[in-house]
């Protein structure tokens, strides 16, 4: 428990910390959810137009 | 080597190597920081002057550097786009833009709370160097501000990639701001003159947290370029028949 409290400053140390972890975690999420966004419209898109071929 | 090269910048080739690269660079990277955190965290003895609040270095420094570097390769990839006119270049620099302004930030975040236990203020207005790396967000929300801004997709990677060479003095700024004036932020400590003016045991986490940030960084900006491409070139023959592979690769 000592280490956990960061002498005081574990308000402190634990956010910075928190949120670098939330950064990273958007980011990979913010990723993955426009590449799939982006292909399944080329998708459709592509789809659609073969259809009528 | 040239030939590799432009083998790589081919946007086709480059679509389908990128997941192989990214992932080489992630999980290193993954390891890193954990070790990094880790031993940051729990292992590197408190600092005899700020105690442990120093700890808060091991994500505000990589943050920092990543912030600065993004830029750079915004602004680097942003040149070689409009001299040589590689396709692949202007989407690195639109890919690099949202990651460096998401570290900007980051830093800029830990920044400021570590400043308040050490300095009694979140927020130094006279300070050169968080006024300069403030000024490089905006010139981050700038650049993609431009973009959005203009349909016309050449004619945005045009502008945008002049905007990140202009911004490339404010990086110098944020750099040298600590030397050139009096500043409430500590001076240079890893590349301090006669060697790091820390304890082996605080610079071997932090060291391996900025690798370890860098490698991740790499990872995230490869697949974002690789939509970025894809997103470009969804007229082309090969976006046609990757998509109507039999196997569906995504």
């Amino acid at each position: 428990m000592e280490g956990v409290a960061m002498g005081g400053y574990a308000p402190y140390v634990w956010t910075c910390f928190g949120l670098t972890l939330l950064v990273l975690i958007i980011n990979e999420w913010r990723i993955r959810v426009r590449h799939t966004s982006v292909y399944r419209d080329i998708e459709v898109r592509i789809k659609a137009l073969e259809g009528h071929e | 080597m040239w030939k590799w090269f432009h083998q790589l910048a081919s946007p086709p080739h480059f679509y389908r190597i990128a997941p192989v690269f990214s992932t080489w660079l992630l999980l290193p990277g993954l390891a890193l920081i954990a070790y990094g955190a880790y031993a940051g965290l729990f292992l590197a003895p408190a600092d005899y002057q700020q105690g442990d609040a120093f700890r808060i270095i091991y994500v505000h420094v990589p943050a920092a550097y990543l912030s600065m570097m993004a830029y750079m390769i915004m602004a680097v990839a942003g040149g070689i786009g409009l001299i040589w006119r590689m396709k692949l270049a202007h989407s690195v620099a639109a890919s690099a833009a949202p990651l460096g302004a998401w570290f900007t930030f980051l830093a800029l975040a830990t920044g400021s709370i570590w400043g308040r236990p050490m300095w009694g203020t979140w927020w130094e207005w006279a300070d050169p160097r968080m006024m300069s790396e403030l000024i490089l967000l905006f010139f981050y929300f700038g650049y993609m501000a431009l973009r959005s801004a203009i349909d016309d997709t050449a004619k945005a990677d045009k502008a945008s990639a002049v905007l990140a060479l202009v911004g490339v003095v404010n990086v110098i700024i944020v750099h040298y701001s600590v030397q050139w004036w009096s500043s409430l932020h500590q001076g240079r400590t890893i590349m301090a003159e006669g060697g790091p003016a820390m304890d082996p045991a605080m610079l071997r986490p932090l060291l391996a947290m900025i690798f370890g940030f860098t490698l991740v960084f790499g990872s995230l900006l490869l697949r974002r370029t690789r939509t970025e491409v894809l997103h470009r070139e969804r007229r082309t023959r090969w976006v046609r028949d990757l998509i109507l592979a039999p196997e569906g690769n995504s």
